[in-house]
């Protein structure tokens, strides 16, 4: 190699970067954006329901909105965090000096602006924006969809394309990169959930790209795929678009998984309980993932079998789940906890996404689904394990690596008045949202019966709250990388373990130009 | 450092081939999706067309003592301007016994117009014993203006039909799929309807 340089100078460090350190900047800083922008189609959600009555926008538009608010929190902004959470500690944590394949990199990164504005603009467009709910089912997404479905279909593909990319660089980074003496099993928990993440990535996501391939031969070269006059069947749809949806959940969830299961044993002071069934946990999940789509669709009329099936296949992701919350309280237990704001948003994520994973066993018992399909019970569970699952794992992660990022410790105050505020405006937000459907609120209308008024009062005004706090992390954050609280050693945490720790803080520009002594890599079982 | 740069795009090509094969597998759900609705009758697909022959094996019909209602439902989709029913609401028949029944379709509109009906058997598992010799679905049919159209159905029970199962309904969904005809003659296949 050559001799040590630094980053290029102005735009060009970003528009040509191969670094991963700048590429994971990129994803994260793209990430929140997208973050508010989803937000800012939430808050207009919540501002409708606020009161029974249409007050605000016109149903098409609001239809406009959940759809929008849907694409962009999944594949505008959890997915890029982790993606970017990735690239920039994994080749940190094993010992690598960047990742295997950074053009690739740099292009899997870029593709994603030009979709997601691709996918806004749409809005803009005669006929208006997607408006069939994200999980835009045919024939709504195909005979009765607007023009702009055209956009909306090669923007997915764009994002595809960019999560395919992403997962191979990972893996072949993660299979490839390891320094000396670093084996499979002492990866540390967020490398080996990436990896996990990363084959479900290159699984799933061409499925998805099958769906709207389908799509736009159906709207524009006259086939039938989707179409019962023609031979087709919009059931069709919901299989493929569920074989991909549901391993898309543990995509988003499993890399969470990974960061709490760094965080845990750093402010424990303990290793992780139970290194070992974590990593087969995490494989059995993914496994698992595939076989159970078709809960989501108990009421297409499947016979008595199918329905059976994939009840007992979903009750069964339960198991290894457990394994893994079990382990997660285990490392907790006689540890010399300290509560800064990463382990707040870890146990925070610990207690609401348990919430969540039980509404997600109710909603998996078939009979008991036919009550809850479509309801704001549903709406409920997805965002318990969505908001304070995905999302507190990120910013979770982002308290936690930010002074070795930046080199600077953020302010610890204002991070647990952000933990807080979330926490408490969470509940208020979602908790309520349980009750609305189990009373029938239907999910996706803009109105709703006067019975229901009082809960999405107290319930929008949770989003509010929780919307509004979310400042409180840009101004945490933009203040860490313009010096925070003073500058801190390489190790900020006395109890955190790992290679990423044994660089300084902020790292060199190229990771590790060559590989540590295997004696730095801890056994983490 | 050369040796690790090709070991990265061997396995980023392997990588690749099971991105290509997923695509592709998304495609072959749809004909496995066929099978296993044919092999099921998930969704209350009825099968293509059988022959006379095999239904008129049944020379022992007389010894079915079951007998089994079969009721005939219609339904327009979307806007097709038709007036589409049966002809009788329901039959009874012993399974193995073949029977015509008619359904009526007149073209409401003033022009010309294709449509396509699509069963479907309610409970899902009768479909695959409702066995069809002659149907008015396997095929497009043309009404003209005005047209009065009767359309035959010639079916029989399997004597395979489970003992629980006394009656079966019968649906058909017509739609008007003229406007997806008229781009592409010759026809090779059934089309969508897309007038959005």
């Amino acid at each position: 190699m050559g001799e040590h340089h630094g980053p290029a100078k102005g735009i060009t460090r970003w528009l040509y970067s191969t670094n991963h350190k700048d590429i994971g900047t990129l994803y994260l800083w793209l990430s929140l954006i997208m973050f508010f922008m989803g937000g800012v189609y939430a808050m207009c959600i919540r501002l409708e329901l606020l009161q029974p009555g249409i007050q605000y926008f016109d149903p098409s538009l609001y239809n406009q909105f959940i759809t929008l608010h849907g694409l962009i929190m999944v594949f505008g902004a959890v997915m890029p965090a982790f993606v970017g959470l990735a690239n920039w500690m994994i080749p940190m944590m094993i010992g690598a000096p960047d990742m295997a394949l950074p053009r690739m990199n740099n292009w899997s990164f870029w593709i994603l602006p030009f979709a997601f504005s691709m996918l806004s603009l749409t809005t803009l467009m005669p006929g208006g924006g997607p408006n069939f709910g994200w999980t835009f089912y045919a024939p709504l997404s195909t005979t009765f969809a607007p023009p702009s479905t055209t956009f909306f279909i090669f923007a997915v593909h764009m994002m595809g394309a960019s999560s395919i990319m992403g997962a191979i660089n990972i893996i072949v980074t993660i299979l490839n990169l390891r320094a000396p003496g670093m084996t499979l099993m002492k990866m540390p928990l967020f490398v080996w959930t990436w990896l996990i993440t990363a084959f479900l990535l290159i699984a799933a996501m061409p499925i998805l790209a099958g769906a709207v391939t389908m799509m736009l031969f159906d709207i524009h070269f006259g086939t039938s795929f989707f179409s019962a006059a023609g031979g087709g069947d919009p059931v069709l749809f919901q299989h493929v678009f569920w074989f991909f949806g549901h391993p898309e959940v543990y995509i988003i969830i499993l890399p969470a998984f990974g960061v709490v299961s760094q965080i845990f044993p750093t402010f424990s002071r303990k290793p992780l309980f139970g290194y070992v069934s974590m990593v087969y946990a995490t494989a059995a999940i993914a496994i698992l993932s595939f076989i159970v789509w078709a809960h989501h669709m108990f009421l297409v009329g499947m016979p008595f079998v199918g329905e059976a099936f994939f009840m007992y296949a979903t009750m069964l992701i339960a198991i290894p789940t457990g394994v893994k919350v079990f382990n997660w309280m285990t490392t907790m237990f006689k540890g010399a906890i300290t509560f800064e704001t990463p382990m707040l948003f870890a146990i925070g994520f610990l207690v609401l996404f348990t919430c969540g994973g039980f509404t997600g066993l109710m909603l998996a018992i078939g009979p008991a689904d036919f009550q809850y399909h479509d309801s704001y019970f549903v709406v409920a569970h997805f965002h318990y394990v969505l908001v304070p699952g995905a999302i507190f794992s990120a910013m979770g992660a982002t308290y936690y690596w930010l002074p070795k990022w930046t080199g600077n410790m953020y302010n610890e105050t204002l991070g647990k008045v952000h933990f807080w505020l979330s926490f408490v405006s969470i509940n208020v937000l979602f908790f309520p949202q349980h009750f609305l459907g189990l009373a029938g609120m239907p999910r996706r209308i803009p109105d709703y019966a006067l019975a229901f008024a009082d809960f999405n009062f107290l319930s929008s005004i949770g989003g509010f709250v929780y919307g509004a706090s979310q400042l409180i992390f840009v101004y945490v954050v933009i203040q860490c990388i313009r010096g925070g609280t003073g500058k801190v050693s390489e190790k900020p945490w006395d109890g955190a373990v790992g290679l990423e720790w044994t660089l300084s803080s902020p790292p060199p520009y190229h990771s590790f130009s060559t590989p540590p002594d295997p004696k730095l890599i801890p056994d983490l079982h | 450092m050369e040796e690790k740069t090709s070991n990265n795009k061997k396995l980023a090509f392997k990588l690749t081939s099971v991105v290509v094969l997923m695509f592709g597998f998304a495609f072959a759900m749809v004909p496995l999706y066929d099978v296993f609705c044919e092999v099921t009758g998930l969704n209350g697909k009825t099968g293509g067309q059988v022959s006379v022959d095999e239904g008129s094996s049944s020379t022992k019909a007389d010894e079915e003592v079951r007998e089994i209602k079969v009721q005939f439902l219609a339904m327009n989709n979307e806007n097709a301007q038709v007036d589409f029913g049966p002809v009788q609401s329901s039959v009874v028949v012993k399974p193995g016994e073949v029977t015509e029944v008619y359904y009526k379709a007149v073209n409401l509109t003033n022009s010309i117009m294709t449509t396509q009906s699509v069963p479907s058997v309610s409970p899902l598992q009768a479909a695959e014993f409702l066995k069809k010799i002659e149907c008015f679905c396997f095929k497009n049919q043309t009404l003209a203006v005005g047209e009065e159209k009767l359309m035959p159905l010639r079916f029989y029970i399997d004597k395979e039909l489970p003992e629980e199962i006394t009656k079966i309904s019968l649906n058909y969904t017509i739609f008007d799929i003229t406007e997806v005809k008229e781009g592409d003659e010759p026809v090779h296949q059934e089309h969508s309807t897309h007038q959005s």
